[in-house]
Parts: C-alpha cells; structure tokens; sequence
C-alpha cells in the first residue's frame, strides 16, 4: 500500500471542499440540475482528476491520457467542475450549466465539451462503453487506464450485467469502475425500488476483482485505485460506500435533492458550511 | 394569444386514479420517474396495483407484456425517449407483434424538456411508435385531451402510445370537446390553407391563422392528436377545400406527424406541403421556450411556410 503523504490527501480534500461549492453555484444558477448525486460522487472524481488519472488538460485529446466515462451523467456538474479545476476550460464557464447554448449541457456532450470523452445520461450505457474503450487500448497496445462512475440506481438495467460478463470475458484489467453506493435513486432508496444487492458478490460472480470502500476517504480511493492497476486480467468494480448529497448537512441522504436545486437561502446555507461563502 | 396554461402530466395521473376506481385490471409500471410521470399519484391510491421496475425500462416493458397476457390492462410510463428508445425491441417483439393490450404513456417528450438538453429529450418517439404495426399512436393538444386519451386507452384494444410534455401547455380543448382515436378536429375554419398540428404546436398554429388573417390568408387549423390511425377523411377534405398545407409538430420532421400527412397526400391527393418541426437535429439545454425558439418550433416559421405554400397553389 502507497503511503500518500498528508499534505497530498489534505490538497485532495481541498480541491473536492472547492468542487463542492461550485455545484451549489452552479445548480443555484441553473435552477435545475442535480446537487444530490453529484456530491456523492465528488471525492471519486477529485481523487481521479487531481491525482489517479494520466491526463493533460492542455492537451485533451493527448494518445495516452486515461479515459473517464461519467456513466451517471446526471452527475454533470460534479464533473464539470472538476474538469474546469483541472484547467480544461474557465471557472466562469461553471455558471452557463445548462443556459442556452452552453458547453455545460444538462448531461455530459462530448463533442461540446473539451475533457468530456463520451456523451452520457441515459442511465446503464457508459460501463459499455468504457470497456468498449479498454478494448481499443488493448488493440492498439496501449497501457493508458480507463475509468468510470456509475450509479447504484443505475446497477438496475440489463446492460450494466451485459457489460459485466463482457469485461470479465476479455479480461480487462484496465478498466477501473465505480458504482457510487448511495442507497438512494429518485423515487427512493434502491432497496425499497428495486433491491440490488449483494452487490459485492453479484460483481465477484461477474468475474470482477471487487474492492470495498469509503468513497469518501480519499486514501481509501487511491488505495482501490493503485489495486486494480496492480490486478492482472480482471476488471476492477469498486463499490464506494457514499452519502448522496455528502458535505451539506440538509442535503445528505435526502431524497428531494436528488433532482431540486438549492434556492438562493440554502445556497447560502451550503457554502457556508463548506466554508466557501466569501 | 392570451393561453391558459394546463399540466398533460397531472391530468394523466387524475385519469388512472379514475381508471383505478373504476376497474379491477389496471396496473401501472413506472421506471423510476413516478414522481415526473405521476404514476406516484396511482401509486398511492392503489398500491397493490403498481410496480416501479427500477431504472430498467427494457425489463418494465416485458413485464408489462406478461400482465397484459394475464389479462390486465397495463400502462407503463418513463420519459419518451426511454419508453420508445430504450425498449423499442421489446416494444415490438412483445408488445406491438403480440398486439397486447400496453398502454405506453410517456411525458417529457420534445424539446421543452429544457435543461437536461438532448440526452432527455426526444424528438424520434413519434417516429419509433408510428411504424410499429398494431400500435395506436396519440399525441394529445393539452390536458384535457390527455385525459380523455388515458381513459379511451383503457377500453381500446392493443398497444397504444401516448406522448406527453414536461411543460404545462395552452388550453385548447374542454371537457365537453370530442375525442376520438382516429379523429383529428378542425378548431378553426379557412379557405386557404390548412394548418394541421400536434401537441403544443396546435397552439402555435392557431397563433399563426390570427396572422395569416390579417394578411389576408384564410388558413383553417386541424388538431392531429391521432396520429396513428390518421384521420385521412379529414385530411381529404382540407385538401379539397384549400389546397395546401403545413404541417407543425414539437418532433423531427422525419417521420412524424408531417410526413404520416404528407405519405397520405401524396398517395390519394398531391397538394403543396411544408412541414415545421425540428430540422433532423439533436436539441440541447435551455429553458423550453427558448429552445422552441431557438429551434423553428414558432408561430412564425408556420406563417413563412404557409406563405410559402401559398405561392405554390
Ligand atoms: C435509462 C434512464 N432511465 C431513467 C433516467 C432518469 N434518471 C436520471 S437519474 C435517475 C436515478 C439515478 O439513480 P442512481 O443511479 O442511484 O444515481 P445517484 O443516486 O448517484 O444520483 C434516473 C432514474 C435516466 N437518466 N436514464
Ligand atoms: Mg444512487
């Protein structure tokens, strides 16, 4: 196990603190969008941004980059803002989220969007794709990595086990995916809708080496993603253990801000418990 | 035009209440979105009689066909493109082929879905429906008419699809208006031109006769809410009496409501045509009458096309 330096995890911790505050702006400011699912996967996403992933911002379509496929596209703003962090594109650009003929669309738009690798928002497709992805590497002989975050409400559809089989049938060990376990989707919690566990084991008997965390402890994220760059011809699932509206006391596990936006008070309220509110 | 403005959406979710109080073999599926669809509103009154499939729309789709099998007269609802899209094969392998009786009701179809941009939206779910054979395809004007379509649905045989919007749209039609699978309505009387619509175009094709009017083009305006079967008797008679048309639908113009018109016309009675609707494009984000402008789904692309129409008659 890597034994990450403090500061490195500490200036992890900040930059996902950052994020956060920019997905209250920004939903506050398109009024739609979702706050929820987008906290939630905010650590994933620093720690894969900032730290995990091989890529060059100033050079987005760079041969080698690792990929990242956002299979839960709703997660936009998350993403965004991680990718304008990053140096993709302008902090400003964080607030047309969803304006008319913004960058920022609702859901992830490849072709709109430097950094973005692959259009997403309809839930249970992106896994396929990113395998799609580690075959191509494998073809060409590359050893760039891919990655991808998906819902555990979005564990519900068929391609998501069609991808499972497929992964651990071409033995992609490139493939790194996430499933950010919330417990929750949007009409309620994913056991009461539609019970998805034993997740683990589902994800064991698919073939895949799967590794349980906290997905919000930043060492235990680096620590899942150094094991699967380290398993050989196995797929990595790592099921991360999450808050659905993680860092915002009114937000976390409730159902209502899966897909509702903070109005101009809570917005307040958030970023000052963020302590971003300057 | 000053519209009153009404919720498709609400008005579903009253009538399966109704169906629910009326009728032992309902059921109704929902995919994770009952509280968009408002399924939830069934859901509570009838618990025992709804089934949320989870994110799994391919899955609720034949589950769906297994009730209707077994008797049951099913509706099952998500947004339109994951209702049509998403399960179009088992749509028709074991809905449409089988004729069963799956009343697909979806909402949040067109552009006006606004800020999730083209992901959600759906301007092919016409399309995907109307050539399925055995399927029954209604595209109501407003809320009154989703209504009145839900309730119609339950006691007409066969696959139906019925195609909602998330925006609450203007006031056309109420309780008392007719409504008939297969019938379009004439709202409005002209010599000219005729202006047939669907959805939240109707409005916009009633705007644009005020205007015509005033430039002295008499156009009638037809609500084509069935648009699968067509009401072709109508049409005849519009094209006989103004010899030209256009058509307006909140969808591509590849194979929706413009071109069922223009299939038909084309067969039994060549007349100028054009049709408004999205131009074989993706949408985008943005607020839904923005993007409705933005996009040529107006009032004005309607008078320019039927000013065009009229120099070719
Ligand atoms: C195929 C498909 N069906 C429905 C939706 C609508 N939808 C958007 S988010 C969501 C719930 C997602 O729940 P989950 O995967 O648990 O995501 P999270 O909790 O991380 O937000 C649904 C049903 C969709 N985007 N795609
Ligand atoms: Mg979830």
């Amino acid at each position: 196990m890597v034994a990450y330096p403090a500061d490195v995890i500490a200036e992890l911790e900040r930059k996902a603190n950052l994020i956060r505050s920019h997905i209250i702006r920004m939903t506050r400011a398109a009024g739609s969008g979702h706050p929820g699912g987008s906290l939630s996967s905010t650590d994933l996403l620093s720690a894969l941004f900032f730290k995990v992933m091989n890529h060059r911002p100033s050079d987005p379509f760079w041969d080698d980059r690792d990929r990242f496929v956002l299979s839960k596209g709703h997660a936009a703003p998350a993403y965004y803002a991680t990718l304008a962090e990053s140096g993709y594109f302008p902090i400003e650009e964080l607030m047309t989220l969803r304006k008319l003929n913004t960058r920022l669309q609702g859901h992830p738009s490849m072709n709109k969007l430097p950094g973005v690798e692959m259009s997403t928002g309809s839930l249970g497709q992106g896994l396929s794709v990113a395998n799609g992805m580690g075959l191509a590497a494998k073809l060409d002989r590359k050893t760039y990595r891919i990655y991808c975050i998906c819902g555990d409400g979005e564990m519900q559809s068929g391609q998501i086990w069609e991808a499972a089989m497929l992964g651990a049938h071409f033995e992609l060990d490139n493939v790194t995916a996430f499933v950010d376990r919330n417990m929750l989707q949007i009409d309620g919690p994913t056991e009461k809708i539609m019970s998805i566990e034993p997740l683990a084991d589902k994800w064991k008997a698919f073939g895949w080496n799967v590794i349980e965390i906290d997905g919000h402890d930043m060492r235990q994220i680096l620590d899942a993603c150094d094991r699967a760059k380290d398993t050989r011809s196995k797929p990595t699932m790592v099921i991360a253990h999450t808050v659905k509206g993680k860092g915002v006391s009114f937000m976390e596990n409730a159902l209502s801000f899966h897909g509702k936006t903070p109005n101009d008070e809570e917005a307040k309220k958030a970023l000052r418990e963020l302590g971003e509110d300057q | 035009m000053n519209w009153k403005y009404a919720s498709q959406r609400k008005e579903y979710g009253r009538a399966l209440i109704e169906l629910g109080k009326m009728r032992k073999d309902v059921v109704v599926l929902d995919a994770d979105l009952s509280g968009s669809t408002r399924t939830a509103d069934f859901a509570k009154e009838f618990p025992e009689h709804f089934f949320n499939c989870g994110i799994a729309e391919q899955n609720m789709m034949g589950t769906a066909a297994g009730f209707a099998a077994s008797g049951k007269v099913v509706f099952a609802s998500s947004f339109a493109v994951f209702a049509t899209g998403r399960c179009w094969d088992q749509i028709r392998q074991s809905i449409a082929y089988p004729k069963l009786n799956v009343k697909i009701c979806a909402t949040h179809a067109g552009i006006t879905v606004g800020g999730d941009g083209a992901s959600h939206q759906t301007g092919e779910d016409i399309a995907l429906m109307r050539t399925l054979p055995n399927m029954t395809v209604v595209v109501p004007v407003d809320a009154q008419e989703t209504y009145k379509t839900t309730k119609t649905f339950a006691d007409w045989p066969g696959p139906c699809y019925l195609r909602m919007s998330r925006l609450d749209f203007p006031v056309i039609t109420d309780p008392e208006t007719p409504f008939k699978i297969g019938k379009g309505t004439l709202l409005r009387e002209g010599d000219d031109i005729t202006l047939v619509g669907c959805g939240v175009m109707v409005s916009r094709c009633l705007e644009a006769a005020e205007t015509l009017e005033k430039r002295k083009i008499s156009a009638q305006v037809i609500n084509m809410s069935s648009i699968k079967p067509l009401d072709e008797g109508l049409l005849e008679s519009a094209a006989k009496r103004t010899g030209g048309f256009v058509t307006a639908e909140e969808h591509n113009v590849v194979s929706g409501l413009g071109c069922a018109v223009s299939c038909y016309l084309a067969e039994h009675r060549p007349t100028p045509l054009r049709r408004v609707g999205l131009m074989d494009t993706f949408g985008e984000s943005g607020e839904g009458e923005e993007l409705m402008r933005k996009y040529g789904l107006t009032a004005d692309k309607i008078i320019e096309a039927a000013e065009e129409v009229m120099k070719r008659r």
